[in-house]
């Protein structure tokens, strides 16, 4: 990874800064006609009260690729990926139209059970959210949940999913501690270890890296290109150069709409709508 | 000058000296009260010393010799008792009265006297006076004369009080061991009868009691009877053992008694006996003052039956109030749309707290006791009529008053626990795929552990000084037996049981003679307040540690 893609935030010449080796290791002008499709939207409208939050929202998420979403705050991302686990679910007063399909069903039909959706569709927070509990109980939770208890079971699951989010170097001679007497990187890192413990289909992954510093976002960022060959991933960033430098397809929304949506290099080196290009070159947001 | 009065307002110094005074007064009281009932209470056990007066009664002005402890002193306008009938002769405006415990009351009718200090004539005190605690008819005060064994002398003088000594522990021995056939063994075998027949009528309501059935009844209680004979022959035996001691001693006023070993708890000398057997004695006395039963109308012996009713219905009350209390906050927080009807809810349940006890006790009574104990009585118990086994105060009903009184600030407190877990937390352990129940189950609750503990020291705290419901609904004076004990199902709901503040109003109001058992209110006093301070340091101990397991980053 270069540094320098990581330190430069000079928004004018983000399109040239952008170093050909990082675009490389997404494969240049890739079709999502051409994906095997994970999740599909289909005239997706949110309304919190009366309120629009999302409007009309059609995509497709490819498999097993990183897929950004970017945009001024509050134009909807997070809105939109929480859609995806029904998390707005919980919000009071917010109503659905439209579809999201998942494995082919609409996740919002009433028969759906919500904690197997959530099973099959982790996702990351901001703040990194450790239980108060050890770390290996905090990578077992789920499991437990399942009903797994075995104690052999769960250390093989915890040592995989620790390693998979490249923690287990670091916490194995002290899985008995508290998980929140880590370090903040090293929290959001258990997280995900948590997040994968249970074997998702997708990732979804809520501006993981904004609350880190420098080296554990780039760590992070790291592991989210080695995750991306057994999962599905999708971010929310405001981050440019992130969403740049990690994910194969971005989305750029505005307002709740989803203006542009294609592979990230172009979207970088050649947006199609002034808007996109504005808001990549810095001139607003 | 203005200038230097302003920064020093603005400062906030003053409001820091306010403070600081009233927490500093506050503590004062605190411990100015415990050191008052303490010094108040415990100086009971100290052996005092016994006088020997020859003393002037003004009414026939005969001269009579009296032995006894001071138990008491006070200063009485002579002008008074001039008027009360004393006859008086010195000019001092304040003459010295005096509260004498006399014992002897199985002689004299009376356990005190007051004189007054102009008519003692003569004051003599000698080592040799013994006092005798009894286990009926009070102290008796008196000289040893001689130690009998079956009625013939075995002892008397200088090796007396030796010789007493040593059949007094065997005495003592025979007692404990007559006492645990008594309660134990034969109790055992008469609630067993009990049951046997309780059985055979609540078969014979259902008409299923056929020869076959007679029969092993009639096999059973003969069983029964034949342990009981057992024991009978033991105790006869046993009970002859401790009739063969007895000594005689010479009262005050001359006559000699004899008193049977059988009946003595304790014989001393504390004229005679130096700092440290009365230290000794003294912690003796402290000792059988908590783990004893009680004798002589709850004014002598121990209050240990008071203790473990206590501790025993408000643990049951805690184990009562946290679940209803925490399903309750829990269903107010996390499930119940928050509204109009939530409001009320809330509002009702704090008004909860301010109604008072006593109407609790009434509530208790009419609907916990007579009607659900009624309808459980017969519904479940037939066969016990008339007499009722849970239409009737108890142990049970008691814990369920205190704990709908202590209801409010459970909830309070847990909801106020709950409202702190940040909703990040809930969000990550939904998103893995948990329901709401598992979230609240496996991390809410844990974590709002501590919170919960608060609202049960405060339940508790309040719970374990409330008496006045408590009197309607299961305390008793004196208790036969406690709700914990060896016989099937050991635990006994039904049962009465007695309370140390209950205790402390039956003492300090209605005992023979109220000035005397004053001191005795106080030691319970002190007890009760310990019983709590114990109770609440072992609730604080643990919301620490719950506190020290879920402590988060940001809360």
């Amino acid at each position: 990874m270069n540094d320098q893609a990581i330190i430069t935030d000079m928004p004018n010449r983000i399109s040239h800064r952008i170093d050909v080796n990082s675009v490389g290791r997404s494969q240049k002008q890739q079709s999502l006609a051409a994906e095997k499709i994970s999740i599909e939207v289909k005239g997706l409208n949110l309304f919190y009260g009366n309120k629009q939050a999302l409007n009309d929202i059609n995509m497709v998420i490819p498999c097993n690729r990183v897929t950004a979403f970017i945009g001024p705050s509050g134009c909807g991302k997070s809105t939109l990926l929480r859609c995806f686990n029904r998390m707005n679910d919980l919000v009071d007063g917010c109503t659905i139209n439209g579809e999201v399909l998942i494995d082919e069903k609409n996740i919002y039909d009433k028969r759906i059970n919500v904690a197997e959706l959530r099973r099959n569709v982790g996702m990351v927070f901001q703040k990194p959210n450790p239980f108060p509990k050890t770390i290996y109980e905090n990578v077992a939770y789920g499991l437990r949940l399942q009903g797994i208890n075995d104690r052999r079971k769960l250390d093989a699951a915890v040592e995989k999913a620790l390693k998979g989010a490249a923690l287990w170097d670091e916490v194995k001679d002290r899985l008995h501690e508290n998980g929140m007497g880590i370090s903040g990187g090293q929290q959001q890192r258990l997280v995900i270890a948590r997040a994968i413990a249970v074997e998702p289909e997708i990732l979804l992954l809520d501006e993981p890296a904004s609350a880190l510093d420098p080296i554990s976002t780039l760590k992070l960022e790291e592991l989210i290109y080695e995750l991306k060959s057994t999962y599905t991933i999708v971010i929310v960033t405001h981050n440019m150069q992130q969403a740049a430098r990690v994910s194969d397809y971005t989305a750029f929304m505005y307002m709740g709409e989803m203006v542009e949506y294609i592979d990230t290099n172009t979207l970088f080196t050649n947006p199609k709508t002034k808007k996109t290009e504005d808001y990549i070159t810095g001139r607003y947001g | 000058m203005t200038g230097n009065v302003k920064v020093w307002w603005k400062s906030g110094t003053q409001w820091v000296w306010l403070s600081a005074g009233a927490i500093s007064i506050s503590m004062i009281m605190v411990f100015g009260l415990l050191l008052l009932i303490a010094s108040r209470g415990l100086g009971y056990f100290w052996p005092g010393d016994i006088i020997q007066i020859n003393y002037k009664n003004d009414r026939d002005d005969s001269v009579i010799p009296l032995i006894g402890e001071v138990y008491d002193t006070e200063q009485v306008p002579t002008l008074r008792l001039r008027n009360a009938g004393y006859k008086i002769s010195t000019d001092a405006e304040y003459t010295t009265r005096y509260l004498l415990k006399v014992g002897n009351r199985d002689i004299t009718g009376a356990d005190f006297r007051t004189i007054i200090e102009p008519n003692i004539i003569k004051q003599q005190s000698s080592d040799e006076i013994i006092a005798v605690e009894r286990r009926e008819w009070g102290n008796f005060y008196g000289y040893l004369r001689e130690v009998k064994e079956n009625g013939k002398v075995v002892a008397d003088d200088k090796s007396a009080k030796e010789e007493l000594d040593k059949r007094l522990a065997r005495a003592l021995d025979l007692y404990d061991k007559i006492h645990q056939i008594e309660k134990n063994d034969i109790g055992a075998i008469n609630y067993k009868l009990e049951r046997l027949r309780l059985a055979q009528r609540e078969l014979e309501l259902k008409n299923e009691f056929n020869v076959a059935e007679q029969q092993e009844t009639e096999n059973e209680r003969k069983d029964l009877e034949a342990q009981y004979q057992k024991l009978q022959q033991q105790l006869a035996g046993l009970y002859q053992q401790i009739k063969r001691d007895s000594f005689t001693a010479r009262v005050a006023g001359g006559q000699v008694v004899e008193i049977p070993l059988a009946k003595v708890v304790r014989v001393f000398r504390p004229n005679s006996m130096s700092i440290l057997e009365k230290s000794r004695h003294y912690l003796e006395k402290l000792w059988e003052f908590v783990s004893d039963e009680p004798r002589e109308a709850n004014t002598e012996g121990g209050i240990f039956p008071a203790i473990f009713g206590t501790v025993m219905m408000v643990l049951i009350m805690a184990v009562l109030v946290t679940p209803f209390g925490v399903i309750a906050a829990v269903y107010l927080r996390e499930y119940a749309k928050q509204g109009p009807l939530t409001r009320i809810i809330r509002i009702a349940v704090n008004n909860l707290a301010g109604v008072p006890s006593i109407v609790y006790g009434v509530f208790g009574l009419g609907f916990f006791v007579y009607f659900l104990g009624g309808n459980i009585d017969r519904l479940f118990f037939p066969e016990t009529a008339p007499a009722p086994t849970f239409g009737t105060p108890g142990i049970l009903w008691s814990s369920l008053t205190l704990a709908i009184l202590t209801l409010p600030v459970v909830i309070v407190a847990t909801e106020e626990g709950l409202t702190r877990i940040p909703k990040s937390i809930r969000e990550g352990s939904l998103a893995l795929g948990a329901t709401k129940a598992e979230t609240l189950w496996r991390i809410v609750i844990p974590m709002a552990s501590p919170a919960l503990m608060t609202g049960m020291i405060l339940a508790v705290a309040r719970a374990a000084g409330e008496v006045a419901p408590l009197m309607l609904v299961g305390v008793v004076k004196l208790a036969p037996s406690m709700p914990l004990d060896g016989n099937f199902p050991f635990l006994h709901l039904d049962r009465k049981f007695m309370h140390l503040g209950f205790h402390i109003y039956d003492v300090g109001f209605q005992s023979p003679n109220v000035e005397a058992t004053r001191p005795l209110v106080y030691a319970t006093a002190v007890l009760l307040v310990g019983v709590i301070i114990v109770l609440n340091l072992a609730a604080i101990a643990i919301r620490n540690h719950l506190r020290e397991k879920y402590r988060t980053m940001e809360v």
